[in-house]
C-alpha cells in the first residue's frame, strides 16, 4: 500500500491505496464522486476526464499514486456559487442528451478555454477530439463551448472558478 | 481492467532512479507519463514487479537550442512541444507529428522520452527522430552515453537501453537553411495508432539539389524503420516528380507491415507510397523549393 495525499476539489485527502488503483476508481469508489464516468477504460473516450494540476487527463489511464501531492478537480468541484459558464452553456445550448460524456467533455473544455479563451469552431472540435459523444453529433457541444467562451470573456465570472 | 499488482517508487533524482534499476533489474519498468505503459499493464501485456515513476525528477523538461543542437529533455510533455514557438517555427516535422499523437488530454501527460523508450514502431516520435537523425542520451551507473537513433531501436519493443539505463535527452542537429520537414499520418480516428505514416526531413543546397534527407516510417515494421534506399536515391539529386514517385515506391516495397484491423499488407504499402510522396512534397515546399 502507498500513502498519498491529494487535493480533491480543494479538499486535502490522505489515503492508503494499492499502487495499481486507477485514479478514476479512487475518485468514484473511495471518494464516492460518481460524476466522473468510466466509459471505454482504454483512454479513447474521455468520459473519465478530470483536471490534474489544471490540465485535463484521462483518469482511467493514471494511477492514483501519480496524483500524490497534486490538485484534482472533478465535475463536482466546478460549480462555485452557481453553475460554471460551461455547465450553463451545456444547459442553454442543449449540449447533452444522455449526459454520459458530459462531465468529461466539460472538464476537457475547462482546460481548453483556460489555454485558448476565444477558440474558433475548428479549435473547439480539435480540442474535444479525445472526447466521444454518441448522442449529439457535437454541434450543440460546440455551441455550448462557444457560449461559455463568450460568457467568460465578459468577465462576469470570477477567475477562481475557471480551473 | 485491473493491472497485476506491483510495487511503486517515485525517486526524486536520477541517481536514485538508476540505483533502483540496479537493484531490480529487468523486474522494473520506468514510467514517466504512463500513457504507453499503463494501457499495456491494464491488458496485462506488461506485468512489471516494480514501477519506477520518474515524473517527479526535476530538470528533465526543456526544449532548447544549444550550439548546433536542439535538446529536448526526456520528460518534456507532448503538450509542451505542441505549444513551443521554437518547434512551431523551426521544426515543422515535430510539430506535425506531435499534434497527431493521441488526443489533447493524453498529450497533457505523455512524454517524448516515453514515446521513444517504449520502442514501439506504432508510436510517432521514432520515425520523426529517424528522419531528423537524432541522438538519444542514456544515463546509467557509469554516467551518460549517446546512442545514435539508428542504433537505438533493435526490434519489436526492444531498444538499446540497458536494464539500468534511463533515456534523459534527445539531441537533434539544428537543420541548415533551406530545410523542411513534414509528417503525414493516416489514422482511422483521432487517437488511433497510424495505419501508416511517413516522416520526412530534407535540406537543399545552393543549386536546389537535395543535400540531405531522412525518411522514417511508422507502424509498418517490427522496429521503427528508416527508408534507406529511398533516401539514397534522392540524396544529391534535384527532386523531380519521377524521382519522388520512385523513392515512395521503394519505401512501400521495403516496409514490412502486418495485416490487421487497420488494413491489409497491400493497403498499408499503398498508404506508405502515397504518404511518403506527399510528405516529400510538403517538406520541399517548406524548404522553400
Amino acid at each position: 500500500m502507498a500513502n498519498i495525499t491529494i487535493h480533491i476539489n480543494g479538499v486535502p485527502q490522505t489515503l492508503d491505496v494499492e499502487p495499481r488503483l486507477l485514479l478514476v476508481h479512487l475518485i468514484r469508489e473511495n471518494l464516492n464522486l460518481t460524476g466522473t464516468h468510466v466509459g471505454c477504460d482504454t483512454s479513447s473516450c474521455g468520459a473519465c476526464t478530470v483536471l490534474m494540476d489544471g490540465r485535463s487527463v484521462k483518469s482511467c489511464t493514471v494511477y492514483a499514486v501519480q496524483a500524490n501531492g497534486k490538485e484534482i478537480m472533478t465535475i463536482e468541484g466546478l460549480a462555485q456559487g452557481g453553475l460554471h459558464p460551461l455547465q450553463e452553456g451545456f444547459k442553454e445550448e442543449h449540449g447533452l442528451q444522455c449526459g454520459f460524456c458530459t462531465p468529461g467533455m466539460i472538464m476537457r473544455c475547462v482546460d481548453l478555454l483556460e489555454r485558448n479563451p476565444n477558440p474558433t469552431e475548428e479549435e473547439i472540435r480539435w480540442g474535444i477530439s479525445g472526447n466521444l459523444c454518441r448522442c449529439t453529433g457535437y454541434n450543440n457541444i460546440v455551441k455550448a463551448v462557444e457560449y461559455a467562451a463568450k460568457k467568460m470573456q465578459g468577465a462576469e465570472v470570477p477567475a477562481e472558478t475557471v480551473a | 481492467m485491473i493491472p497485476q499488482a506491483f510495487h511503486y517508487e517515485a525517486p526524486t533524482n536520477l541517481e536514485g532512479a538508476i540505483a533502483l534499476l540496479q537493484k531490480y533489474g529487468s523486474d522494473a519498468k520506468i514510467m514517466s507519463g504512463g500513457h504507453s505503459l499503463i494501457p499495456m499493464m491494464k491488458l496485462r501485456l506488461a506485468t512489471p514487479e516494480h514501477v519506477i515513476d520518474i515524473s517527479g525528477i526535476q530538470g528533465l523538461e526543456y526544449i532548447q537550442e544549444e550550439g548546433g543542437t536542439l535538446k529536448i529533455g526526456a520528460l518534456t510533455k507532448e503538450v509542451a512541444l505542441e505549444e513551443s514557438s521554437l518547434i512551431l517555427e523551426k521544426y515543422p516535422l515535430i510539430a506535425d507529428a506531435t499534434k497527431m499523437i493521441a488526443d489533447p488530454s493524453v498529450r497533457n501527460l505523455a512524454t517524448v522520452g516515453g514515446n521513444l523508450a517504449h520502442g514501439d514502431s506504432a508510436n510517432d516520435h521514432p520515425a520523426v527522430m529517424l528522419a531528423l537523425r537524432a541522438t538519444v542520451v542514456a544515463a546509467g551507473p557509469n554516467g551518460d552515453r549517446e546512442i545514435p537513433i539508428d542504433d537505438f531501436f533493435l526490434g519489436f519493443f526492444t531498444t538499446a537501453l540497458e536494464a539500468d539505463e534511463i533515456l534523459t535527452e534527445i539531441r537533434i542537429p539544428i537543420p541548415p537553411a533551406q530545410s523542411g520537414g513534414a509528417y503525414l499520418k493516416m489514422e482511422r480516428k483521432v487517437g488511433d495508432y497510424a495505419t501508416a505514416a511517413a516522416a520526412v526531413q530534407l535540406s537543399l543546397d545552393a543549386a536546389g539539389k537535395c543535400a540531405q534527407i531522412g525518411i522514417g516510417l511508422t507502424n509498418v515494421s517490427a522496429a521503427p524503420m528508416r527508408a534507406t534506399r529511398s533516401e539514397d536515391l534522392l540524396r544529391g539529386q534535384v527532386l523531380t516528380e519521377e524521382l519522388i514517385q520512385e523513392a515512395a515506391k521503394m519505401a512501400a516495397q521495403d516496409c514490412d507491415p502486418n495485416p490487421d484491423l487497420r488494413g491489409s499488407i497491400a493497403y498499408k504499402r499503398s498508404i506508405v507510397k502515397t504518404y511518403t510522396a506527399r510528405a516529400i512534397h510538403k517538406a520541399l515546399e517548406r524548404a522553400g523549393a
